[in-house]
């Protein structure tokens, strides 16, 4: 039967919300608080979802500690600690939490061969969270 | 479609081991997990049944009975438990999350008094759990 494994990781890093295609009065509008420009930060939670049969040798879908050290290896340095506006990745886009979204499913989906990803799932606050499965609909599983 | 989710807790020891893979191997697969001792976590259960809201009852399932079958069909088997060593189909199934989560689905599905069983979702700690949706 086919299982959904779901790990979650926790960093801290700040971004600050601007555009450079709109005007410093519609920055203000659009993005209010988030458009101050020293920036802010948050504690982002972040869930990898991976899916697919136990493997009957080790009972897994992927090898947990694999997993940590992908995620130790290419999430943690670049994004814990970081400045998001800084990072390539947004140097064409406003580093939302929507965007980054985005940008972590294809680090993991792209760059991690240990089972199929399904889908990221971050937490900015306690109050919002943001899910992308490679812009396919969450299916109302 | 209603989605109705109840909560369970239980708590239970394992270790992971596979008789066909030598102790380095065991060791390199399992790392921590292959202490022969054990270790134990507090398992989070959570079981998703959907359904049509009865018009006279105003349920999906009378949570009471859920809760009832939870208790019988896994909470009362798996609590204080060692999986290796206790839970029979472990005896030869290493008791990851991952089978764990579809060996609770195997325990309850069929047994809701006729409500469709939609998701069970098992957490292991509050940073790793698995969903299971049965077979599709």
């Amino acid at each position: 039967m086919k299982a959904h494994l779901t790990r979650r990781y926790k960093f801290s890093a700040s971004h600050r919300l601007h555009s450079p295609a709109l005007s410093d009065e519609q920055n203000r509008a659009t993005y209010g608080k988030c458009n101050n420009p020293y920036g802010h930060g948050h504690n982002y939670k972040v869930e990898v979802t991976v899916s697919g049969e136990p493997d009957p040798e080790t009972g897994m879908i992927c090898n947990l500690a694999d997993l940590d050290s992908f995620a130790e290896r290419e999430l943690m340095p670049r994004f814990a600690f970081s400045n998001l506006n800084k990072l390539d990745s947004f140097r064409n886009q406003v580093p939302t939490t929507e965007n980054l979204s985005r940008e972590l499913f294809h680090l993991f989906r792209d760059h991690c061969r240990l089972a199929k990803v399904e889908k990221i799932r971050i937490e900015e606050t306690m109050m919002n969270s943001f899910e992308y499965a490679g812009g396919r609909e969450l299916r109302a599983e | 479609m209603v989605y109705l989710t109840r909560k369970a807790e239980f708590s239970a020891s394992h270790y992971y081991h596979n008789p066909k893979l030598s102790p380095e191997e065991n060791q390199r697969v399992f790392g921590k997990c292959n202490n022969p001792h054990g270790h134990g976590h507090n398992y989070t259960l959570e079981v998703t049944v959907a359904g049509d809201v009865d018009a006279r009852s105003g349920f999906v399932m009378d949570l009471k009975q859920l809760k009832d079958i939870m208790n019988r069909e896994v909470i009362d088997v798996l609590d204080h438990r060692h999986l290796n060593k206790e839970i029979a189909e472990f005896r030869d199934k290493i008791p990851t999350t991952e089978n764990l989560a579809i060996s609770i689905w195997n325990r309850l599905a069929g047994k809701l008094n006729g409500t469709r069983l939609h998701r069970v979702r098992l957490y292991e700690t509050d940073d790793l759990f698995v969903d299971v949706y049965g077979e599709k």
